[in-house]
């Protein structure tokens, strides 16, 4: 692998160069593990370690749940209560499937603004950056269909709403959703493509997976200063790195314990805290529920979906423009994809020559208020569809996309930046003086 | 340093509110209707259910409920569940033969076996109550964002008792149909007939009989229906909980050593 120079893997016994020379497989993993990463990173670099696990979690508790479940619509919903009530710890697989879908996203949510805070989108990480948003919208598929697996209310009614947007795409859209659906309505055909996709997708995100942590290990990390790793010789570069064995592992498998405490007590005492009670009714074509409310995690987007409405002026120039094609469905379906794409290109929206916010004091005002907005948008996403909220949805939504479009581009330019540091040693050091008398400062968090 | 103290406590606000808006969900109810916290056995980490409620419950459903309400996804071999209502084989042997129920096999009614579930009663329109407890919530305030229902729970059991203790008396007809008035029910106009009044089941331990008790007994009992495997659960999250906070201590001990020696930079 290119990128900074490091010790590479030596087969010392007969065994091991026999092998080396067929399948250098070993080696592959011993450069893997032992990659030199920035001894700088703070507690904001522990989501992938996180993310890794979550994606463990959720494919060997799924493919369990797979053996004991039925993807028809007359027993979809009584073979999930077979899993709670029959299957020796069933309702303990269910349950860490379903809450572990929210932990998952929990930890992509922190690991993407880690990246927007500290400019890990820039060059030259473009590629990992994209190739995380390819497995964000994956993982939004994924628990789309996963959700309508149990066959409840909100099961069927969200799969009903969220596919009638692709009905909305001109000229295609009818011919798109059915092909979705299976037939006219979401229904068996429906259950049955969603379950054999929610089955798929993991494993493609799995591939992905390997692809992004392939090109950052091509880059090397990004860390809290932007500072690039020195590469000048092994000797130099080992002055702002350590190897990831066993300094970063045991640091993520500690953040895994502590974040776990707090998982399994939701799983085990308020499994159904982030659920909806309708989904523990069984899905009735008949009875549309009073509020139909995607899972938390699609919230800030359904939020700008909803947010463009009919008389926005917006929706009605872009309207009047294209001679009604863009309606003000297709607008906000068009947003919706839109505010995760103005995400995705970040890396050549960001004008600014300097990676980290720590040294761009405007940033990070309109940084902060960008994750207030998106706590905003999500609280929005549950409301109804009537005043304040859906003014308030608007200028969420329009803050999201001014953040993208135009704040990141012009702050390269109005921005002054804070001096760097020369190097990541320079930072540590700065943050973990030498001192005569080891262990003065007992409460000194690691790596922080 | 400041930085990423910054950083930190923005994501950390991020996380708190993150984890409270998450449950926003539920806006429905419009503040109509009231719910009573009542406080069951079962509320909280260490609760547990109360044995004799549960089968007080029981009771109330099968000489009341069942007239009218199915539970057809609860088998009724899990009477004898440990950690809820605890009846021996032969109790609930005697217990299934309340029952009369369709076998297609013989193309015959004949009395239901434990093996069987509770039987589903389709007669008189009503929903069924296998999972009635986890389908309504009690709380949702404040402002819809469900936030207390990390100290109340979610509330099934009390919208249940609620319900079930919430008839005003006044009734209207509408349309043919009589609607009864009822404060925990949302939109306040109810289609099902006040249930209970009070002393309608002799409790076999001598407990109360008046409607609150009547009202919390069933609800505990539909809770236990809908989540028979609490207990369970419960214990296993404890456990979780207990080894991994060791755990954690651990690996905090194992990587504070790892770094000592980069952070001090023996010189």
């Amino acid at each position: 692998m290119a990128g900074i120079p490091h010790d590479h893997y030596e087969p010392g016994s007969k065994g091991e160069k026999w092998l080396h020379r067929r399948l250098p497989i070993v080696g592959l993993l011993y450069d893997t593990i032992m990659l030199p990463t920035p001894k700088n990173l703070n507690w904001m670099w522990i989501w992938g370690a996180v993310l890794t696990f979550c994606l463990a979690l959720q494919i060997i508790t799924g493919i369990v749940l797979a053996m004991h479940y039925t993807p028809h619509v007359d027993q979809a919903f009584a073979s999930v209560e077979h899993i709670m009530r029959n299957v020796n710890g069933g309702h303990m697989l269910r349950y860490l499937h379903a809450n572990g879908a929210s932990l998952f996203f929990i930890a992509v949510y922190a690991h993407i603004f880690r990246g927007l805070y500290y400019g890990s989108y820039k060059e030259p990480r473009e590629v990992t950056w994209i190739i995380g948003m390819l497995i964000y919208v994956l993982m939004m598929a994924t628990a789309f269909m996963g959700y309508v697996l149990p066959w409840g209310q909100m099961s069927f009614w969200g799969a009903t709403v969220i596919t009638g947007l692709f009905g909305a795409v001109p000229f295609v859209g009818d011919a798109l959703q059915t092909l979705l659906l299976g037939g006219p309505a979401v229904d068996n055909a429906t259950l049955n493509r969603f379950f054999s996709l929610h089955y798929l997708l993991p494993f493609l995100i799995a591939g992905l997976v390997i692809v992004h942590i392939w090109a950052f290990h091509t880059t090397g990390n990004n860390n809290p200063t932007g500072v690039e790793v020195r590469r000048g010789s092994k000797e130099e570069a080992e002055k702002d790195t350590v190897p990831f064995w066993p300094y970063y592992i045991i640091k993520d498998v500690f953040a895994l314990a502590v974040i776990m405490v707090i998982f399994f007590a939701v799983v085990g005492f308020m499994p159904n805290y982030l659920g909806h009670p309708d989904n523990y009714i069984e899905a009735n074509p008949l009875a549309t529920p009073a509020h139909i409310v995607p899972e938390w995690y699609f919230l800030p987007f359904y939020a700008i979906l909803r947010a463009f409405t009919a008389d926005v002026w917006v929706v009605q120039i872009v309207s009047f423009l294209t001679g009604g094609i863009i309606d003000a469905k297709f607008f906000g379906v068009l947003a919706m994809f839109g505010a995760i794409l103005v995400m995705a290109i970040a890396p050549w929206l960001d004008t600014s020559s300097v990676r980290s916010a720590r040294y761009r004091p405007m940033l990070k005002l309109w940084f902060a208020i960008l994750v207030v907005d998106f706590i905003l948008l999500m609280w929005l996403g549950a409301m109804p569809a009537e005043e304040p909220y859906a003014s308030l949805s608007l200028i969420a939504s329009a803050y999201w996309f001014a953040y993208f479009l135009v704040i990141l581009p012009l702050l390269g330019v109005l921005e002054k930046p804070l001096p760097q540091p020369m190097t990541i040693e320079e930072d540590f050091n700065k943050s973990h003086p030498k001192e005569a008398n080891a262990g003065s400062s007992p409460t000194e968090v690691p790596a922080e | 340093m400041i930085n990423s103290m910054f950083v930190g406590k923005t994501i950390l606000n991020f996380f708190v509110v993150l984890f409270l808006t998450a449950t926003s969900s539920v806006a429905a109810g419009g503040g109509d209707n009231y719910v009573k916290d009542y406080k069951f056995s079962f509320e909280g980490p260490l609760g547990s259910y109360d044995q004799n409620q549960l089968q007080r419950g029981l009771k109330v459903y099968t000489e009341i409920c069942s007239a009218c309400h199915g539970l057809k996804y609860v088998p009724i071999r899990t009477l004898g569940d440990e950690g809820g209502l605890g009846y021996s084989e032969d109790q609930v042997r005697a217990y299934a033969e309340n029952y009369e129920i369709f076998d297609p096999e013989l193309d015959d009614y004949r009395p239901a076996k434990p093996t069987d579930h509770f039987p589903e009663v389709v007669d008189a329109g009503a929903p069924d109550l296998s999972l009635m407890a986890k389908a309504r919530a009690g709380f949702h305030g404040p402002m819809g964002t469900g936030i207390n229902q990390f100290v109340k729970g979610i509330g099934g059991a009390e919208y249940i008792a609620s319900l079930l203790a919430g008839y005003t008396g006044e009734e209207k007809e509408e349309f043919g149909t009589v609607f009864y008035e009822n404060t925990a029910y949302p939109g306040r106009w109810i289609a099902m007939a006040p249930p209970l009044y009070g002393e309608d089941v002799d409790f076999d331990d001598g407990h109360s009989n008046e409607l609150k008790y009547e009202a919390m007994d069933v609800a505990a009992f539909l809770t236990w229906a809908a989540e028979p495997k609490m207990m369970a659960r419960k214990h296993v999250g404890l456990r979780a909980v207990l080894f991994l906070v060791l755990l954690s201590a651990l690996l905090y001990a194992t990587n504070k050593t790892l770094w000592a020696p980069i952070k001090k930079r023996a010189a």
